[in-house]
């Protein structure tokens, strides 16, 4: 193992000690008010959220019908909190841009949901959990918060199990749990790969329930393009019906975003064909605040692109990575070989050199990277795209020795068979390939604890908003997190809120309303009347390309600006030269797509700014500049414990930052070490 | 016809699956006649006598509970209700599904299921024809295609069964109540919810084969016999 | 390799629609189905036609939203969802006709795109178990069998695409129901409103304009999740039951 390469690095490392370092994103961003969460009480961490919950208002039984409440999104975030709050008795109205709200993104995740429910006595507990959730984030995110989500874990598993949400159980019928993302604890609950489809049908089901009852009104194909606020109040939202084209303009007494992630800005991503970030970023463009919009989540283990004509990613399971052992030839000459012909001593098990003590379960974050780099360094494996190979060995051969064919069968048939479908070979007889790929991101909307963003009466829940983890976020834990905000935590949140309503009603011709949907009629027009000759989705791939580049896996100064020149070209371009036919009048799917990149264009472009002012590494983001002398990441807790949360302040106008710093009362902020 | 309606106060016997079970049901009690129906004519082997004695037994059962006849009134009438409970099911889901895809693929390839299923309306059709020209032939009309006496059911039976094409009919009905049951029989337990799981289907597919032969294969022996001339009057 | 697609183009709900032919070259048979339609779609629009709308949404075979009926096959020649097929599948040269899913209860929207409300209104009807958020007991306080919760999941994989009615001859939407009957059913947190549950949803489903179930066996062939035909026994052993308690 001397002779080896050193793998870890690929840029020229300069080891910023903490605090020397300049504004890299100075000239880029105006410096702008420290911001605090207000709604938080004080006191001990363990009373948090009981002290909030007696002190939100109530709101009058016979008063609630009289209250309406937009939600917009209808995955695990959205349709928990629709049921519930149609269950409380107000009047909803849930929208969502596929055909029935059961198909959400949340329906793709696999391996399960976090709950601190103790049931394996191995020493879990509410503030264990806590305390894993806010080291897995690297130490970046609200402390009460985080809490909060681990306390209603617990409810979380009750209410799916009532709803008749089928978890894996044991022989003598009690609920299952495994250990997943590397903690050492089983709090995992699942239902085979299939846990976010199993929770999603549950809320579904609810909320159908509620459409029954007359409390939820559903608008499926609709799509938000717009938020209405009225005297800085948001009252309502303009959507467009996807399948008339009619511009509808709903108003309401409080509106919710649950509109999931905005993966989609990288194209390609595991994130669903229709994910978004048009909800949240028309709000962010009326006042609501964007948090940390480059902590984005890079996925280790799915299935690595094919060709030129790819339009998503597959994400496989975490889990494989308990069994499979991760490799790459260590001579380039190799890399064309069929992997079955590289002898022992040729291969090179880079995690488990690197890494001995967590091999190839280390998180997330660090095996993407030495993906990248083994790649980068040439030594990738798999069709080359682009003149590059991108992927890496998943081998399966020492386990498939060690349990059986059978054994790896019973674990892992579904993956084996997805990957076999997908890729067409077959993982039994010839190692896997992988490769990482944008899976989640942690950034979003700022709320306070109430989950409120900084627009009075726009809430935001799931992940849409930035709130509970950090950094990095822990496996099984974001289901937990949509699921927490939806049932347990807006339906008490929000009658603080709307204690003080019904607001007085918004006119239709209000000129907010009247502005609203003039604007989005304008850049519907527009679309229409370019006329250009470059189809939408050659812009989107552009930019995907770009992003993954310069704000990946690996960022530094340099990349960071020159993408931040190359988007703001392609964005001018895209404006004056994009082709959409058809018409406004009905289903018109490249209209809509072009709605969707033309938003990611200004995203890709504050995250780029984002990822340029945060001059360190920490959790999935990592800056070159900000690296121990071994090439890990390095923090800087000193400058950086902050939300960096971005005011929007005019088109072509300089974002405004305003800092929330972190404080930790019940935690110590320690650096991660996994070698 | 697509709505955007809840429905209120469902009611569970106006339902599609009623319709079923009205078949299942009727479906169940002709496979019981014919079984019994099959074992009769099978008395044909034993020769005049046994089977006109058969024929008379039918008539006299029951007596004097009932009177002559009346057994095979209340079977009859039993029969006839059913036919029309099982035909009018039929037509009702026909029409049902025809209306529920007015637009027709441009290709459409059967994956799974067996010709004797697709073929379960057209095939029941035939059927009712042929019961039809049965009852005309035996029952109601007594038609002798050779100019023969009538009002002896063995000599009926040799009479018809002598001529080439009549078997030919009987043989081909025989086919289309073979395929008619291979079907119907996993079908209607299917339709009882006896079939919750996969080795009740295959039972149930399997005995769907069984009857599907023992019973066209029992009423097809009579007439075979009856034309290579082993059974002669 | 060449492909020769042959495919339904029909502006909106209310127009006529026709078959359209179109030529593509460099199709990569790693190519998934619908990266094929992308391509095509991107050829369209450079030569000023409209593209063919379709349904897709997480294209991993989870979310349901893709949907064609490929060659007279709903999903196409695999078992799986349409954004699971890969063009390796076919070879070059073939002629693929490619049409949306017929159903009166499933009004074509656009071209390939189709309206599945009827499905959510099933659920509305009764598909679900009433508890309200709050209001559950601690999750251990009924033990599930073993089977019986496997059973619950096996079915609970529907994922809603509707290829069951777009194969069946009868356009039924019995597997669909009958897989929300049973895996509620087969739990114990199902049992109050079994009654119910299968009498309203089955109503709804007549209501919607399905077509009754001739036990042919078309839906599970199609079916990308592999539902058996047994979810159909089950449904119709519950109304039965249902009826015999009086509803
Ligand atoms: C492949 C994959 C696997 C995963 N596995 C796991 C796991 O095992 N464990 C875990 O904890 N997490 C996992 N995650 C993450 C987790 O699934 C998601 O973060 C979470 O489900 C997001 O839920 P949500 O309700 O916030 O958003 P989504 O479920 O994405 O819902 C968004 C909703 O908003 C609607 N919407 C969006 N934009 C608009 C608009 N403009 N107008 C109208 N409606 C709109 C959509 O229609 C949809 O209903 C996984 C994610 C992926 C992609
Ligand atoms: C000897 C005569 C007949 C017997 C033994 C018989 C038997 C059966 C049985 C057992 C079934 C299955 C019911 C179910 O699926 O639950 C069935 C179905 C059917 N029968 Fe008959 N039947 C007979 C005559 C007819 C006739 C005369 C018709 C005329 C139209 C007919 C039409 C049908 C049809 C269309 C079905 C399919 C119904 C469905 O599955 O929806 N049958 N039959
Ligand atoms: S039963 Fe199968 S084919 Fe029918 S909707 Fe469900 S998954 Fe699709
Ligand atoms: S696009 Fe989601 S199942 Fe095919």
């Amino acid at each position: 193992m001397t002779d080896m390469p050193d793998t870890t690095l690929t840029s020229d490392p300069s080891h910023d000690a903490p605090g020397d370092h300049g504004d890299d994103a100075a000239g880029y961003y105006t410096p702008g008010e420290p911001i605090a969460d207000t709604k938080a009480p004080g006191g001990p961490i363990e009373e948090r959220w009981q002290t909030r919950k007696f002190e939100a208002r109530l709101v009058n039984p016979s008063n609630r019908r009289k209250l309406s409440v937009i939600i917009v999104g209808t995955g695990l975030a959205g349709g928990s909190a629709a049921a519930t709050l149609g269950e409380a008795g107000y009047n909803v109205k849930s929208f969502c841009y596929q055909d029935s709200p059961r198909r959400a993104h949340s329906i793709a995740a696999q391996g399960g949901i976090n709950a601190a429910k103790n049931y394996k006595e191995d020493g879990d507990s509410v503030h264990r959990l806590f305390y894993d959730t806010v080291k897995g984030g690297d130490y970046r995110s609200r402390e009460s918060n985080v809490y909060r989500l681990a306390e209603v874990s617990t409810n979380i598993i009750d209410q799916c199990v009532a709803q008749g949400v089928p978890f894996a159980r044991e022989y003598g019928g009690l609920l299952d749990n495994r250990s997943f993302g590397g903690v050492q604890v089983s709090r995992t609950f699942y239902a085979r790969g299939q846990t976010g489809q199993q929770l999603l049908i549950g809320a579904y089901q609810a909320l159908e329930r509620q459409v029954a009852a007359g409390t939820v009104t559903t608008y499926t194909r609709h799509e938000m393009l717009e938020v209405i606020l009225v005297d800085g109040k948001a009252r309502g939202i303009i959507a467009r019906d996807m399948v008339t084209g009619e511009i509808e303009t709903h108003l309401a007494d409080v509106v919710v975003l649950a509109s999931g992630g905005y993966g989609n800005v990288f194209y390609l991503s595991t994130n669903a064909m229709g994910c978004n970030v048009t909800a949240t970023w028309r709000a962010h463009r009326k006042g609501a605040y964007m948090a940390n919009p480059c902590y984005t989540q890079i996925h280790p283990t799915c299935i690595p692109v094919s060709g030129a004509h790819q339009s998503k990613l597959t994400l496989m399971s975490e889990s494989l990575r308990n069994d499979g052992r991760i490799w790459v030839p260590k001579k380039k000459a190799d890399c064309e070989k069929d992997p079955r012909d590289i002898p022992e001593e040729d291969r090179d098990y880079y995690l488990e050199r690197i890494y001995p003590s967590f091999g190839n379960l280390v998180p997330r974050d660090i095996a993407s990277r030495a993906a990248k780099n083994v790649c980068d360094e040439g030594r990738g494996v798999g069709p080359a795209v682009e003149g590059v190979r991108r992927g890496v060995y998943l081998d399966f051969s020492a386990a498939i020795e060690r349990l059986g064919k059978d054994g790896i069968e019973e674990k892992y048939d579904n993956l084996f068979d997805m990957y076999a479908r997908i890729t067409g070979e077959n993982p039994y007889e010839t190692p896997m390939r992988i490769y990482p790929a944008v899976h989640y991101v942690m950034g979003g909307l700022w709320v306070d604890y109430d989950l409120m963003s900084s627009i009075p009466g726009l809430f935001v829940t799931g992940e849409a908003n930035f709130s509970d983890h950090g950094a990095n976020r822990l496996g099984a834990s974001a289901l937990m997190q949509g699921l927490a905000d939806g049932y347990f935590v807006l339906p008490h949140t929000i009658r603080d809120y709307l204690a003080d309503g019904p607001f007085e009603p918004v006119p239709a011709d209000h000129p907010a309303v009247v502005e609203a949907e003039q604007s989005v009629r304008s850049r519907i027009d527009h679309f229409l009347n370019t006329k250009g000759t470059r189809s939408v989705d050659s812009y989107h791939r552009e930019l995907g390309n770009i992003m993954w580049e310069y704000c990946g896996m690996e960022r530094s100064e340099d990349g960071l600006k020159k993408a931040i020149d190359l988007i703001r070209t392609l964005k001018d371009d895209f404006w004056r030269n994009v082709k959409v036919l058809g018409t406004a009048e009905g289903l018109n799917q490249s209209l809509e797509k072009a709605g969707r990149v033309a938003d990611f264009f200004e995203l890709g472009e504050l995250m780029c700014i984002d990822a340029l002012n945060r001059r360190e590494s920490c959790g999935g983001h990592f800056r070159a500049e900000s690296q121990t002398e071994d090439g890990e990441a390095l923090r800087h807790d000193e400058t950086f414990a902050y939300v960096a949360a971005w005011e929007f302040a005019g088109d072509g106008e300089p974002p405004v930052l305003h800092k929330e710093d972190l404080v930790y009362t019940a935690i110590e902020m320690k650096q991660r070490s996994y070698k | 016809m697509a709505t955007t309606t809840l429905v209120k106060g469902a009611r569970a016997s106006r339902s599609t699956i009623t319709l079923k079970l009205l078949m299942a049901a009727s479906g169940i009690l002709f496979i019981l006649f014919v079984l019994a129906h099959m074992y009769g004519n099978l008395k044909a082997f034993s020769g005049h006598d046994a089977y006109n004695d058969y024929a008379e037994h039918l008539r006299v059962m029951g007596e004097p509970m009932v009177p002559r006849e009346g057994f095979l009134w209340i079977l009859r009438a039993a029969l006839i209700v059913a036919l029309v409970v099982h035909v009018g099911s039929a037509v009702a889901l026909w029409k049902r599904a025809h209306r529920a895809r007015s637009t027709r693929y441009v290709v459409k390839k059967n994956k799974a299921s067996s010709l004797s299923s697709r073929t379960m309306r057209w095939g029941g059709l035939t059927l009712l024809l042929f019961i039809i020209w049965h009852l005309v032939n035996f029952t109601i009309g007594k038609v002798n295609v050779s100019g023969g006496s009538t009002n002896d059911p063995y000599n009926l039976l040799v009479d018809t069964f002598d001529t080439w094409w009549m078997t030919l009919i009987y043989l081909a009905a025989m086919l289309a109540l073979a395929m008619h049951l291979h079907h119907g029989v996993w079908s209607s337990a299917q339709t009882l919810g006896l079939t919750n799981n996969a080795r009740a289907r295959r039972n149930a597919k399997t005995l769907g084969w069984i009857l599907a032969v023992v019973i066209a294969g029992g009423f097809s022996l009579v007439p075979i016999f009856v034309l290579a001339g082993v059974i002669t009057k | 390799m060449k492909v020769t697609l042959k495919i339904w183009r029909q502006p909106d709900a209310a127009s006529q629609g026709a078959m359209h032919t179109y030529e593509l070259d460099e199709v990569s048979e790693d190519m998934s189905f619908l990266e094929m339609l992308d391509v095509l779609n991107e050829n369209l629009n450079a030569a000023g036609e409209e593209p063919v709308a379709f349904d897709s949404d997480c294209r991993e075979g989870i979310c349901g939203m893709c949907g064609l009926m490929i060659n007279g096959e709903a999903h196409g020649p695999e078992v799986t969802t349409t954004c699971q097929l890969h063009m390796r599948s076919f070879k070059d040269g073939d002629e693929i006709v490619i049409e949306p899913w017929r159903a009166d209860a499933f009004p074509v929207v656009k071209d390939l795109v189709v309206d599945r409300g009827a499905f959510d209104r099933i659920i509305q009807a009764g598909g679900f178990i009433s508890v309200n958020t709050g209001s559950a007991p601690e999750a251990h306080s009924v033990p599930v069998p073993r089977e019986d919760a496997l059973r619950a999941f096996n079915v609970a994989t529907c994922i809603g695409c509707g290829a069951c009615v777009a194969a069946c001859p009868n356009g039924s939407a019995s597997l669909f129901m009958g897989a929300k009957i049973t895996h509620l059913g087969e739990l114990p947190q199902g049992q109050p409103e079994r009654d119910e549950r299968v009498v309203s949803m089955v109503a709804q489903h007549d209501h919607e304009g399905f077509g009754g179930c001739t036990n042919i066996g078309e839906c599970t062939a199609a079916c990308p999740k592999e539902i058996p035909l047994d979810v159909i026994s089950r449904l119709n052993w519950d109304l039965h039951q249902a009826m015999r308690h009086g509803h």
